[in-house]
């Protein structure tokens, strides 16, 4: 049985595409079969950052629809054989996507897949209900600032009284934290929240922090996702976030500003 | 590979808390003769044996203060034990009857008014004797389900109680709670809560630390503008003194 993972957020453009493609490819190089699933339907991007984006024949939609098998539309990912990409739709709407026909699509995948990365779509419409309702586990990836803070805490909500489980009486979802594009410079700044700010508004558990970096969208321009590019900060965030929703105790990283060399050494205040 | 495999994040906790609402019957005293309520106790389990055995039970002393009689709690929880009942909460004692339960064990439940309120659900509970002044409609109207809730309350979420309402989790901004009778939230407050929503004016707003968005008692309210930074982030208590809201820290 596949354990089910949705990259969620409420708030729109705060890195869960970016989130999902990097922790699919690090579950993936762990050695786990992985698929991860493009549930932005009309707006996909998830092949792009996978850099795959010219291998797509049939998508997500098009197996709901039972015009095309899994097999046919599953795109094996060429750096790490463990690792399917399912495309969304670029020219269906979003109400191609049926309860039913997702949870068809999921039952079939846990037949042969560890994980499954879901992408979910920004809002709490439709689609991002789809993406998160038959989850085991949720990353929800929230940037520090209020509004993102605030739209976080209503998908949270939603996820305690909308999903399967909750619907079933089963053990809820089990919510992690991912702080994406923290600068501990503008957090000093008074301009973004802390990560103690954040963590005790949502009161959730913190898998990791992914610090703002160029790395991100170098990476996504290339279609590599960033934690494939093991020099950089975020990159080695995301392995740390993989590592530690495996299991392992490794301790937070990017917290705090990054000390400056000799010279800033002998100027630090206190 | 095949040991990663295993590595697994997620365990089942070991310990859970869990929100549920529950019913518990309530069992109002009108006298404090232990002969007679035994006598009572008897004839009532009688009808239900099934019903009462090993049920829980509210003890509600409210009538009994408020016709100025005293009472022996050990004897009458002992008197109840002795029946299988099996009491979990005392409600509207005075101080000294509060701390007596509480030594045996049992905790005080908010005393409930006696406000009737339509949207209560049918009460369970054991008249023993005839009510001092009989107010039939009042006391089928009276809600005794007190809800709990142990997870946050989202933004975005709404939480009713027909009775009193004890949250103990966060409250976020942009959720709501709601209740006929008091709100207690034992953690951090920063959404909207209303008690005595069906205009009980002697409800209460009690939390451990205030930051809300907006507190309103039987329809008296406050927003968050108005708090003053004296109360703001503090525990207080919130109650209305002839329709003014006071908030006042604990
Ligand atoms: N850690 C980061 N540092 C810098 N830029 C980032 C970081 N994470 C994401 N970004 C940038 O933010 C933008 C949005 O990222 P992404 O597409 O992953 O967000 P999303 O939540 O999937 O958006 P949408 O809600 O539209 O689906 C992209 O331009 C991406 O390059
Ligand atoms: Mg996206």
């Amino acid at each position: 049985m596949a354990r089910i993972i949705v990259v969620t957020s409420g708030k729109g453009g705060v890195g869960k595409t970016t989130t999902s493609a990097a922790i699919a490819m690090g579950l993936a190089k762990k050695g786990h079969k992985t698929a991860v699933i493009d549930f932005d339907v009309g707006l996909r991007n998830l092949d792009l950052i996978l850099g795959c984006e010219r291998r797509v024949v049939y998508d997500f939609v098009n197996v709901i629809n039972g015009e095309a098998s899994l097999n046919q539309a599953l795109i094996k990912d060429k750096r790490c054989n463990q690792l399917y990409i399912l495309p969304a739709s670029q020219t269906r709407d979003k109400d191609a996507l049926t309860v039913e026909g997702v949870g068809r699509v999921l039952e079939e995948l846990s037949k042969d897949f560890k994980y499954i990365v879901c992408d979910s779509p920004a809002g709490i419409e439709k689609g991002a209900h789809l993406a998160m309702y038959f989850a085991d586990d949720a990353f929800v990836v929230t940037n520090p600032e209020v509004s993102s803070v605030r739209d976080s805490d209503r998908m949270l909500g939603i996820m305690a009284s909308k999903s399967k489980r909750a619907e079933n009486n089963e053990e809820p979802i089990k919510e992690y934290l991912l702080l994406t594009r923290y600068s501990p410079e503008r957090v000093k700044l008074g301009e973004m929240l802390s990560v103690e700010d954040v963590q005790e508004i949502l009161s959730l558990h913190l898998l990791g922090v992914i610090p703002e970096s160029k790395s991100v969208l170098n990476a996504s321009n290339s279609g590599i996702p960033v934690i494939l590019d093991d020099k950089s900060d975020a990159g080695q965030a995301y392995e740390d976030i993989v590592a530690r929703y495996l299991g392992e105790d490794r301790p937070h990283r990017f917290i705090d500003e990054e000390k400056k060399g000799i010279f800033g050494k002998l100027f630090r205040s206190k | 590979m095949s040991k990663e495999s295993q590595i697994h994040p997620y365990h089942r906790p070991d310990l859970e808390f869990k929100s549920s609402s529950l019913s518990v019957p309530v069992l109002v005293l009108g006298t404090n003769d232990l002969s007679v309520i035994e006598q009572q106790l008897l004839l009532k389990i009688k009808q239900a044996p099934d019903f009462f055995r090993y049920s829980p039970l509210i003890i509600d002393l409210q009538e009994l203060n408020k016709l100025d009689l005293n009472l022996d709690l050990t004897d009458v929880i002992a008197q109840l034990r002795k029946q299988d009942l099996l009491p979990i909460g005392i409600r509207g004692g005075t101080q000294e009857q509060n701390q007596a339960a509480l030594k045996l064990g049992i905790p005080k439940m908010s005393a409930q008014s006696a406000t009737a309120s339509p949207q209560a659900k049918p009460v369970q509970k054991l008249p023993l004797e005839p009510e001092p002044e009989p107010e039939p409609v009042k006391n089928e109207a009276e809600a005794t389900v007190t809800r709990v809730i142990t997870q946050p309350v989202r933004s975005g979420q709404r939480i009713y109680s027909h009775g009193d309402l004890i949250v103990l989790a966060q409250v976020s901004a942009g959720a709501e709670i709601m209740a006929e009778g008091n709100i207690h939230v034992y953690n951090t407050l920063r959404g909207r809560a209303l008690a005595g929503v069906q205009g009980d004016t002697e409800a209460r707003i009690f939390c451990s630390d205030l930051q809300a968005e907006l507190i309103s008692i039987a329809g008296n309210y406050k927003i968050s503008e108005d708090l003053d930074s004296s109360v703001r982030n503090k525990p207080v208590q919130i109650y209305l003194n002839e329709l003014a809201l006071i908030i006042k820290a604990l």
